[in-house]
């Protein structure tokens, strides 16, 4: 058995984790988080230039063509830093939606964009309020022609394209659904920035009217396609959100041995410890449980669903865990926006709704075990 | 800087060295696994009680119920075995009744021996505490006196180090060793014992010194359960059962050649006892998962199935993953294991997470069942009881091997580098602690 990363992808993690400490401090996390710029254009370029976008793209599409277990390692470094720039909707979705069911031309034309840092690409899905599921789809396309709303979409505005979830029949089946490509530079698109949670990575309005799109994958396959993609997806977030909570963890346990009151580290208090003591616990579980998910889909192993559910469900308890009590731990300095801790809150909280919310993937994750137990 | 440029060539080649790397993650034996793997499944095939399976298959929460056997008679014959088969305490070295085998290897034999580890219970203290204790600190005349006896189930060992006023505190014990000649006279308490009723040998720790700090008068050493002086009287549980007993000790007199370590160093030597007790690895802690998914599943609620109730779904999705991390992170022990490494230190979380677990899961079911949950006879409408023994057993779980609290402080300073607590007896003489709260 060997249920680690390998000493080369430990090396990766260690390069991946210089870069960033170098190219995405704190610092140039706030000039996204204060509104100055919407994403960090420097860095996108810098992760290109590194291979780190087309990490998991074949080299025949400009990829490093390395694999998912890669990819996966610079997901927890990402999710460390906090980065804001569209890494995951254009590697996990937007990538992985093309990687699947892209015809070879789809392939050649976004890859080696998404690989070089030229374009960014995202998943538009939701419609308002919802979870995922094929009844919230109401966009239309009739004739490779769209027309609807998606809201809200993750980083929208600054997307070069969008894989984007229609209606394309009313059976009430999963087979009504159909996913297109749209250049979002085309006409019939209007994209609107909306607030969020979490300003580092931006989330968009946006109305198809009368746009032209050309399909992605077979027509009525749209949403079991969605279906892996939200899977692969999920297993990728999950390592975003253990480096989180790493970070969280630790910034807490560092501010508990530098803060003295009552004559005191604070960190000796044992209500300080303990704290910090089921931080590091669902930390490790939701490691744990990622791993799982790492393995699942780096082999395309059968059990990739209810391992990316797991993972999900795991990772998105841990990072709102450690984000929230390492708030407590700093106490008032805690909830000024001065200090960090409120970047990893709203980063936490926002992911925790991304891909579907914490009660979605339960659901997901019952019905997979039943499956298996049934199976 | 574009692609080809420096940069970006050294990142390529440093991920895509990974491709042809073998070592990617993967479940699978080595060679050297496999074949072990395949010699300890074809001797447990031949020589396990396989009309135990059943029974030992149902037993949860790690208790066993034989319904005609007495564990301790089925346990010993198990332990015979396998010391004949070269089974029995296989990470020891051969000369005391082990065989020299790897901690991986330990892994696969308990992965393979499966139920039929249950039957060693008996042996659990032995094996994993008081015996690698005499091995570290005990005489060469003591370890080949002793250890191949423990190992072929022919002697059971307990351990003694629990009090009545020193349980979290261990190192606050009150029981007294006076040297007297070559010997030691013994006279005190001990508590929470398990098997102490059917053990041969204990491992003692007792003050020698009570003028100086607690920690620096302690001396270890074993004994004869069946001295002079010695009674066992088994303690009745709050779950009505009795697995644990407290020991007295009346001028009990142990030679001096059954001391382990020096004089005072008592606490040093105990530390070798409790670092052997987590390293548990591979067997794995009941967390109650399964049973409440098996129950959720065929429980009929007023509106259809509890499993398909979203407060339900909601609740069994979050023990889930609770329960499959844990698996989790015992495979990346075993896989530190198996590369040679020592496992980390995020084993520690097992029995603080799966502990609370379990009382946690049966309160939920008893909540399902409604008014028939306070129910604890062998009823249809709750499953025989299982979550009412649960419920009546869980919160030992969350105190006997290190106390939730406990075990959040080992993380806290041992893993995470917080600060110890500050201890106010410290550097005061033991006899001047105060004993009394109020």
């Amino acid at each position: 058995m060997n249920f680690d990363f390998s000493d080369d992808q430990k090396q990766l993690r260690d390069q991946v984790r210089k870069f960033l400490a170098e190219k995405c401090s704190p610092k140039a996390v706030r000039v996204v988080l204060d509104g100055k710029a919407p994403y960090d254009k420097e860095l996108w370029k810098g992760l290109a230039e590194m291979g780190f976008l087309g990490v998991a793209i074949p080299e025949e599409f400009g990829g490093a063509g390395a694999g998912h277990l890669e990819l996966c390692v610079i997901a927890e470094e990402m999710g460390r830093a906090n980065a804001p720039v569209p890494f995951s909707s254009t590697v996990y979705l937007a990538a992985e939606a093309l990687l699947i069911a892209g015809s070879d031309a789809q392939k050649k034309k976004w890859l080696p964009a998404i690989s070089s840092g030229e374009a960014i690409g995202t998943l538009a899905l939701f419609e308002g309020k919802g979870n995922p599921s094929p009844k919230n789809v109401k966009l239309t396309a009739a004739n490779g022609v769209l027309n609807g709303f998606k809201r809200p979409v993750a980083d929208g505005a600054i997307a070069s394209f969008a894989v984007v979830a229609a209606r394309t029949g009313s059976s009430g089946r999963d087979g009504d659904i159909s996913l297109f490509l749209v250049d979002l530079k085309a006409g019939g698109v209007e994209v609107k920035s909306l607030t969020n949670l979490d300003p580092t990575r931006g989330q968009a309005d946006i109305t198809f009217k009368d746009c032209k799109a050309e399909p992605l994958g077979a027509v009525g396959e749209g949403w079991s396609i969605l279906t892996q993609v939200l899977d692969r997806a999920a297993v990728l977030c999950a390592f975003e959100q253990v480096g989180g909570s790493d970070r969280a963890l630790e910034m807490g346990r560092d501010y508990a041995l530098d803060r003295i009151a009552f004559g005191r580290q604070i960190g000796s208090f044992q209500a300080v410890k303990h704290m910090l003591a089921d931080m590091y616990v669902s930390a490790t579980l939701a490691r744990s449980n990622s791993y799982y998910g790492a393995w699942a889909l780096s082999t395309n192993a059968a059990e990739l669903p209810e391992a990316a559910a797991a993972a999900r469900i795991s990772a998105t308890q841990a990072f709102q865990h450690c984000a929230k009590n390492n708030i407590q731990v700093h106490g008032g300095m805690g909830f000024t926006w001065e200090f960090d801790c409120h970047m990893y809150y709203r980063r936490a909280n926002a992911m925790a709704l991304g891909l579907g919310s914490l009660t979605y993937w339960e659901d997901q994750l019952i019905d997979r075990m039943r499956k298996k137990n049934a199976a | 800087m574009g692609p080809g440029s420096a940069a970006h060539r050294f990142a390529l080649r440093s991920v895509r060295g990974t491709r042809e790397e073998s070592s990617k993650m993967n479940f699978d034996d080595t060679p050297q696994e496999a074949a072990f793997r395949e010699t300890a499944r074809k001797w447990v095939a031949a020589n396990a009680p396989k009309e135990l399976h059943a029974e030992l298959s149902k037993s949860s929460l790690g208790r066993i119920r034989l319904a005609n056997h007495d564990i301790v008679d089925v346990g010993k014959a198990w332990q015979k075995k396998k010391a004949e088969g070269g089974w029995a305490c296989l990470h020891w070295p051969k000369e005391y009744g082990g065989r020299d085998a790897t901690p991986i290897e330990k892994v696969i034999w308990q992965q393979e021996e499966g139920v039929y580890g249950k039957l060693t219970q008996p042996f659990q203290i032995g094996e994993g505490m008081c015996g690698p204790t005499v091995m570290a600190w005990g005489s060469e005349d003591a370890k080949r006196r002793h250890l191949p006896k423990l190992a072929a189930g022919e002697e059971i060992w307990c351990q003694l180090f629990s009090e009545p006023s020193a349980g979290s505190d261990v190192a606050g014990l009150r029981t007294r060793a006076e040297k007297k000649g070559d010997n030691w006279i013994v006279n005190g308490q001990k508590i929470w014992t398990s098997g102490a009723h059917y053990s041969d040998f204990g491992l003692l720790i007792a003050r020698t010194d009570p003028n100086v700090p607690k920690h620096k008068g302690l001396t270890m050493f074993f004994l004869d359960m069946k001295s002079p002086g010695v009674e066992v009287r088994p303690i009745k549980q709050a779950n009505g059962m009795q697995e644990f007993n407290e020991v007295y000790f009346t001028d009990v007199v142990i030679p001096d050649s059954q001391r382990l370590g020096a004089v005072g160093e008592g606490w040093s030597v105990s530390l070798t006892t409790l670092m052997n007790e987590r390293m548990s690895i591979g067997s794995r802690l009941a967390t109650g998962v399964p049973e409440l998914f098996d129950f959720c599943s065929n429980l009929m609620l007023e509106d259809g199935l509890a499993i398909d109730d979203p407060a339900v779904r909601s609740k069994l999705a979050s023990w889930a993953v609770k329960s499959s991390g844990l698996k989790y992170t015992s495979y990346r022990a075993i896989s530190a294991l198996s590369k040679g490494e020592r496992p980390g230190p995020e084993n520690s979380i097992g029995k603080l997470v799966s502990g609370m677990m379990l009382q946690d899961i049966a309160t939920y079911a008893m909540d399902l069942q409604g008014a028939a949950g306070a129910l604890t006879g062998t009823d249809e409408e709750t499953v025989q009881g299982q979550f009412q023994q649960m419920l009546l057993s869980s919160p030992s779980m969350r105190i006997a091997g290190g106390t939730d609290e406990i075990l959040r402080n080992i993380i806290a300073e041992r893993v995470l580098g917080l600060p110890g607590d500050i201890r106010v007896d410290k550097d005061v003489p033991y006899n001047k602690i105060p004993t009394k709260g109020r």
